[in-house]
């Protein structure tokens, strides 16, 4: 019986919920009296991957590689440059305006900052049912009970409901972004860093939160962090990106026992183990810094800081391929780097 | 049924609980209000000046309107505090009852050019591109201009009257206040929550008028209050130059343009409106000035 369910879990989540083609967003760089556009900032440049329904995919990479930029433009918060993002077969970057409007509920977002992205005018209770209002669902008197139904739901009491933002703590915050989110009954919620701005406790506190109302309202989530133990515990597959491009994409427990990307794997050496006893020699310290995302590198992104680049490294741009079942990297010598990963 | 009681009597804990940071908040705003002297001396003038305006009627001893030729060019007595004009007017009472017309000549000035330089700076602010070159460039036209020159331009075009003084100061007025929610709209449309009221499906004139316009109103009421003076200068001139008001009405400024020709001999004609424009310009400019400090961040706490 139980066996049964696990197989229908497993079938249902192997059906693609999002899928994002060869997606583009590059920023255009004004300069002179006239604003000529003398180059681009290439954000992210041609990324694909997809999400699986029910699945949480964390997105990980360091600041400035086009983690937020992407989920933005998934969410057409901004819109890209070229590719497309198919939710359930529908193009969403060909879709009108107006068109986009009925899919805005599905698809939601948790920012990173709980203190800057609450109307700070506004009450608790008009923040979460702003989404409500926009679509024209129900009368006040309804919309409210659904937000005294959301802020239970998401572990804050509804007597709070008339407070202001400033009069809640950062966690509590958090929560009313996840109820503004939530109340809209989305199937994909993009959640940009969004425990990176709070105490390590209340990190805990909104993960096990999150992992909750996926269990009960069938969520999907993409989960943008560039804190690895985070993105571990919440993540059933990894993407990790680098300067706009995505260099692996792998199962969790896949990515941390055998990264291919040598990029992967000095991140997984730099993520902190919190036990001082541990003497780590394992530790990759990259050189240099990240190259400007306005003039990449040529070929592989990666290879003026990797210690395992080649000349072919510098001409040629090694393609995303999938070298193993639902492993997928970008790298020449991911052969080698099975090999060194013994 | 626990659960319910305590809900009831926390209710009203609640409230007070929940308003005391918003009472405290008016409580040190009384304060810093009560030690700007300036902004003291300003409100006092200006309530004095809106309460002369409301009880105008009760006030005046005679009729500020119809000549008395036996009483004309009286100095100031007992009987005609302020004297009377070249027409036997009681001066005393045309000023008074001139209150009211300045008074609704600032309230109307305030209200279209506020509103409207309002409504296109948060446009402009907020859609950006060529939207705002369009607005902010026909906004540059106007201030190109001298502002007295151009309402006095606008007054003389569409002809002397009440109506047309207030159309023609707030066609002049409302760039100011185009260009500081312009501003504002700018600073508040990158902020993250817009971005996540329009993540939740709001549209562009819902997220403009319910959430970026609110936010652009408090600078805008701040600079309205200093442009009072202004208002009731630009309004006096127009008419003293016989571009405002029309003759019978008792304007100020033309009050003043009437007695100019008797200035050396019958100096009170020019003199007491000339005052009362002066009182009022002062209160208003106090009283901008020290609501500006107060509002600063930098002088509460």
């Amino acid at each position: 019986m139980e066996k049964l369910e696990e197989q229908k879990r497993s079938e249902k989540k192997s059906e693609i919920l999002l899928e994002v083609k060869n997606l583009k967003k590059y920023f255009p760089i004004k300069a002179g009296v006239f604003k000529r556009t003398v180059g681009w900032v290439k954000a992210v440049d041609d990324i694909s991957f997809f999400i699986r329904k029910g699945e949480t995919l964390g997105l990980v990479g360091e600041s400035g590689c086009g983690k937020t930029t992407t989920g933005q433009t998934i969410l057409r918060l901004i819109e890209p440059t070229a590719g497309s993002v198919h939710y359930n077969g529908v193009d969403l970057l060909s879709l009108s305006k107006r068109k986009m409007k009925k899919y805005r509920p599905k698809l939601q977002v948790i920012f990173q900052d709980p203190y800057s992205s609450l109307d700070p005018r506004m009450r608790a209770k008009d923040i979460i049912a702003e989404g409500l209002k926009s679509a024209h669902i129900g009368s006040r008197k309804e919309r409210y009970e659904m937000v005294k139904k959301y802020m239970d739901r998401v572990g804050l009491s509804p007597l709070y409901m008339n407070r202001f933002p400033h009069e809640f703590s950062g966690g509590q915050r958090q929560r009313i972004g996840i109820a503004r989110a939530l109340i809209l009954n989305p199937e994909l919620i993009v959640c940009d860093e969004a425990v990176s701005a709070l105490d390590v406790s209340i990190q805990a506190q909104i993960l096990n939160l999150l992992d909750d109302l996926q269990k009960d309202f069938n969520l999907t989530y993409l989960f943008i962090a560039h804190d690895l133990s985070v993105v571990k515990h919440i993540s059933d597959r990894i993407v990790v990106m680098y300067l706009g491009k995505i260099v692996e994409i792998a199962n969790k427990h896949e990515l941390f026992i055998n990264p291919l990307h040598p990029y992967t794997k000095a991140l997984l050496s730099a993520n902190p183990i919190p036990d001082p006893t541990v003497k780590r020699k394992d530790r990759i310290i990259l050189q240099g810094d990240v190259p400007s995302p306005a003039n990449p590198p040529s070929g592989c992104r990666f290879h003026p800081r990797c210690w395992m680049a080649k000349p072919i490294c510098s001409q040629k741009e090694p393609p995303l391929n999938e070298v193993q079942p639902d492993h997928y990297v970008a790298c020449h010598f991911w052969k080698e780097m099975i090999e060194q990963n013994g | 049924m626990k659960s319910i009681t305590i809900e009831k009597r926390g209710k009203l804990r609640d409230f007070i609980a929940r308003r005391k940071p918003i009472i405290e908040d008016w409580k040190h705003t009384l304060y810093l209000w009560k030690s700007t002297k300036l902004a003291m001396i300003g409100t006092v003038i200006i309530v004095i000046f809106i309460l002369i305006a409301i009880f105008a009627p009760i006030i005046v001893p005679y009729d500020p309107i119809s000549s008395n030729m036996s009483a004309r060019l009286q100095p100031p007595s007992w009987d005609h505090l302020f004297g009377t004009d070249q027409f036997g007017r009681d001066i005393f009472s045309r000023v008074i009852v001139g209150s009211r017309i300045e008074l609704w000549i600032i309230f109307l000035v305030s209200l279209i050019s506020g509103g409207l330089g309002t409504f296109l700076g948060v446009v402009a602010g907020y859609f950006g591109k060529f939207v705002d070159e369009i607005i902010m460039r026909i906004t540059d036209m106007f201030l190109a201009f001298p502002s007295l020159v151009l309402a006095m331009a606008f007054a003389a075009a569409l002809g002397p009257s009440l109506t047309n003084t207030i159309i023609a100061i707030s066609v002049v007025g409302w760039t100011v206040f185009a260009r500081l929610a312009r501003a504002e709209a700018m600073k508040i449309k990158k902020q993250p929550y817009i971005e996540a009221i329009r993540a939740v499906g709001a549209g562009n004139s819902r997220i403009m008028f319910l959430h970026v316009l609110p936010m652009c109103l408090s600078p805008v009421l701040v600079q309205l209050t200093l442009r009072m003076g202004t208002i009731i200068l630009t309004a006096a001139g127009l008419g003293f130059l016989g571009l405002g008001v029309r003759p019978p009405l008792p304007e100020w400024g033309s009050m003043v343009s009437d007695g100019r020709s008797y200035l050396v001999a019958q100096w009170w004609i020019s003199t007491f409106p000339g005052i009362a424009i002066a009182f009022v310009v002062l209160g208003f400019n106090f009283l901008g000035d020290g609501i500006r400090d107060i509002m600063d961040p930098r002088l509460r706490r």
